[in-house]
Order: structure tokens, then sequence, then C-alpha cells
């Protein structure tokens, strides 16, 4: 059966799954201590449910639970793993290398560190969203403290080369971290194998509920500390003071264990159903995959319709389907998507895309819904588009001189 | 963002979608806005060398919901209406009958740009001078 409508905006947020929901309820009411309340049975509850999510994260990604810091999500992991990072190792350097493609919580944060007396190299990526490891390693220098560079991109879902970039920067004695809100619990993550010193990860983007994250801090070879950026009660091994959300944690960790019992099953569901959609969408003329299609998410896929403008191309149909576009035409900037371009998309094209991102709850039938739905409003829109019809008469577009507003 | 019926019905079914002859002496052609900045706008007027009334508009749109809606809006006001008259079509009354948002205003203003720039199109073909316009502003 059809059910509309259809949600396939899944890098943006996640619906919580009914089990973690389920967990998290006795937590607002019934067992509502402060998890830092050491003497009552009220406090001694919240704690032993925030240790026992702290070792459900833990086991997700093959960490210790001591290394976990719980924090309000993705934004505040990236931003205490930079600052903190930057604060602390002051004394060893204050170069920090990260990549043009990163979510904004990394990139202003790393602007914000060229204001404080810091230095950043932002890396380009090429065609398929990936970077150059030999340029990656020409790029440190004795000063180099940090390498932040994403697990998988939130736009395109192109995953980087993670092993090869820990290996560089160990390398060079420098450390790594990675923004990994995407990738966990969507494909395996392993900060030992993946040899990652700090990760930020987020409940909302793996079934889990909002406000609630954390940022993964290695305590072994080597040990790594960050300098807290809050101050307060000296929670989370002082590294983040604010009391701790339990409600939120709970379900964290109990999205987590589902997560690991069920993320490889969905992951080839996932991957055959989004490549039953690309592959039918890239049927249309002038359709582009944006990316990599080979180091991807299996769940992700973004794609071009040149010469139709993404955002009019979502009007067609987002009464029934929820998606994203890299087009920006109602951001006070109109600038389109800047990952999309650091790929080397013209804006034309980078304004015609779309990010499809299924999920758990996704069907082939709305798949399927979606495949019509899309094609049949790519051609309706094309049909009054000034520029297809320039392009089927052979006019080269570059060739006109347009008035640019 | 919410948007007004009316818009979604333009962009819904859309009034005057097409292409006419632009080599023809009584057809003025305009084309605003840039693939890059995510609008294009080609519209296109017919006009009665007698009456100077404009008898039949057209248009192609590559953009948003609202740049599709407005250039559907201009058209079907451009029908009937002679030349001056056309003149006095102004991007606000489109953002009233559309109801459009602040962010979409400059979808109106590429209309009224795209009436404008097929009128002098029209003018210079019949041997009048080109209008110059003052500018509204960044769209």
């Amino acid at each position: 059966m059809l059910n509309l409508p259809i949600y396939l905006d899944h890098n943006a947020t996640t619906p919580c799954d009914p089990r973690v929901v389920e967990a998290m309820l006795p937590y607002f009411s019934s067992h509502y201590g402060n998890a830092a309340s050491r003497n009552h049975p009220f406090g001694w509850a919240a704690e032993e449910a925030v240790d026992y999510a702290r070792e459900q994260v833990a086991k997700l990604i093959g960490a210790d639970p001591k290394e976990i810091i719980f924090t309000s999500g993705a934004t505040e992991s990236d931003n205490l793993a930079i600052k903190g990072v930057f604060d602390m190792y002051a004394s060893k350097g204050n170069h920090i290398i990260t990549v043009v493609t990163e979510h904004k919580a990394v990139l202003d944060t790393c602007k914000h560190i060229e204001k404080v007396g810091g230095e950043v190299t932002y890396m380009p990526v090429d065609g398929e969203g990936l970077i150059d490891l030999a340029a990656l390693e020409a790029a440190i220098t004795p000063k180099t403290i940090l390498i932040a560079i994403m697990y998988a991109n939130n736009e395109t879902g192109v995953v980087m080369p993670v092993k090869e970039i820990s290996a560089i920067a160990r390398k060079h004695g420098v450390l790594f971290f990675t923004d990994a809100t995407q990738a966990v619990g969507k494909i395996p993550v392993d900060v030992n194998k993946d040899g990652i010193d700090l990760m930020a990860i987020s409940a909302h983007k793996m079934y889990g509920p909002k406000g609630v994250g954390a940022l993964y801090v290695r305590r072994k070879n080597p040990r790594v500390k960050v300098t807290a950026q809050m101050d307060g009660g000296g929670h989370e091994r002082g590294m983040r003071s604010g009391t701790l959300n339990v409600t939120g944690i709970v379900g964290f960790g109990k999205a987590c264990e589902i997560a690991m019992q069920e993320m490889e099953s969905e992951a080839i569901r996932l991957s055959k159903l989004r490549d039953k959609l690309e592959s039918a969408l890239m049927q249309l003329e002038e359709a582009y995959v944006n990316g990599s299609r080979e180091h991807r998410l299996p769940h992700t896929t973004n794609i071009s319709f040149k010469y139709v403008e993404g955002e009019g191309l979502m009007m067609g149909f987002n009464k029934n389907i929820a998606l994203s576009s890299g087009s920006a035409c109602t951001s006070a900037s109109l600038e389109p998507s800047y990952v999309l371009k650091a790929l080397g998309l013209g804006d034309d094209l980078a304004h015609s895309s779309l990010r499809f991102g299924l999920g758990k709850f996704t069907t082939e039938e709305q798949i399927d819904y979606t495949i019509k739905a899309v094609s049949e409003t790519v051609t309706k829109l094309r049909e009054m588009s000034p520029l297809w019809e320039m392009f089927k008469e052979g006019i080269d577009l570059n060739s006109i001189e347009w008035a640019h507003h | 963002m919410a948007y007004s019926d009316k818009l979604i019905d333009h962009y819904q079914n859309p009034k005057n979608v097409g292409t006419l002859d632009k080599s023809k002496k009584t057809v003025g052609t305009g084309l605003v806005g840039a693939p890059e900045c995510g609008d294009v706008m080609r519209l296109q007027i017919e006009v009665d060398d007698a009456t100077g009334t404009i008898t039949d508009a057209k248009f192609k749109t590559f953009g948003c919901g609202s740049a599709i809606a407005s250039s559907s809006v201009a058209t079907e006001w451009l029908k009937g209406k002679t030349v001056e008259q056309a003149l006095t079509i102004d991007n606000m009354d489109i953002v009233e009958e559309l109801n459009l948002p602040p962010v979409k205003i400059h979808c109106s203003v590429l209309a009224e740009d795209a009436i404008k720039a097929a009128i002098n199109d029209y003018r210079v073909k019949n041997g009048l001078e080109a209008i110059q316009f003052e500018e509204k502003g960044v769209h």
C-alpha cells in the first residue's frame, strides 16, 4: 500500500523509531532524576540509564564507554572538538586542516578559529567530492594539530577515505576529528579500525530524538583531551558541563542498539531502492548524479536535472514528497549549494539539484511513486523552460549575455 | 513556507506557456535573469500595429514556483492592454495578486523587467527608441 506523504529527506532528520520512543517514556515523568544527584534513588536510576546508554553508543562505534561525551548534538560536538583541541594543544601548534565541503558547523567553527589566531587550510575536492590524499599530507606543517574531515557528506552522501586520512594523521602525529553525523548507524564505523581520535555523532539522524548527540574522545593511543567550551558543574569528565538530557540520552542509546542490529540489512535494502530510483531518473535526458557513486552512503543520491530549477521542481510534488534541493532561491543570498559548487558544478547545475535521502520506513511503492512524480514534473517544467528550448535548438547557453542580477 | 492558492494554481496550470515567432516585426521578446541566479524568464508580446494593442503574450520560465506564477500572471494581464498601459504594470501588483512572501519579491521584479524588455524589443524593431527604465533594485 502506498503511504503518502513520502519522506525522502533522511539526511536532514529521521523519525524516532517507535522502540526509541518507548524506551524514553519512563524518563519523562517516572525516572526524572538528575544523573548528577548522587544521594537518592532518583539520581541513581538516571545515572544508571545514562551509563547503559553510554555503553550502547560506545558499542556501535567500537569505543570504550568512557570515551563518550554526551552533547546536545553534532553542531555542539563539532564546536567542542575543534575549539577544544585548538585550546588544549595551543602549545603544540595552531594549524587545522579541513575540507571545503564540510558542514557549516565545522566550517564556521574553523572561521572562528582563524579569528582567534589560528590558521586553517581548506582542502578542495575533486569532481567526485573526494580529497587528494597526497595534497592532504603535503598540507601538514609542524604547526598542524588537527585534521577535521567528515565521514560522509550530508548533501551528496560521498564517503571520505577515512582510513587513509587517519593513517596520514597518525604518521605525522596530528589528531584526526571526523564529523560522522551522516555515517554512524548507516554504515559500519569503528573508531579503532578507522583510526579516529575524535568523532561527532547525532541521535536524530539515526532514528533517535533531536537535541542529543555525542563527541567521541579517544582515551588511549593517544590520550586526547579537549578544553571545555562551557563552564559549569564539570559533567562528562569535565569536558561538557550541563545537566544531562537523560531522556534524550536513553533514546540515543536505544537508537544505537537498534542500528547495531538492523543497519547491515537496511543498508542492503536501501541501496537497492536507491539504485532503482537513481537508474529510473537517469533515464531522463540531461540528468547527472552529483558525487562519487562508488564511495557513497547506501541511502542517498543527489541528482541534477539540467534546465529546470530545483525549488520549482519540488513544488510540483512537495505536497506528497518531501526532499531537498541544492537550490537556494529562498535564502537571502540566492547562492546555490557550496558543496555542489565545490565539486565543480556550475551554478546552473547546482540550482537544478535534488537530494533524495531514503530511510527505514521507505517502501518500494513510495519509490515507484517518486520516480513517476519526479519524471513527470521534470518533463513538464522543461516544456516551459526557455533554457530547455535553447538547448533543444542547439544554442550554447554560454554564448548568451545574461543580465546578471 | 505556505504559498497562496492563486500562486499554486498558476504554477500547476500556467497560462500562456509557449513561443511566439521572434522574427516577426510585431513580436517583442524580453529575456531576463541568468541561469546562475536560478531564474530566467522569456516573455513575448504580439502587438496589433494598427491599434497598439497586445493581442497575445507567451512566456517560458526557468525558476521557482513563484517565478513561473509571476510570468503566468504577467502574460494574462498583458493581453488586451495597449503597450502604453502595459508599461504601468508594477511588480508590486504581482506581489499582491499572488501574495508573494518577501523572499520571492525578486520574482515579480523579474516579471516586470521581462515586460519592459519585451516592449523595448518591440519598439526598437519598429524604429522607436528604447525607453530607459530606472533600476528596481537588486533581485
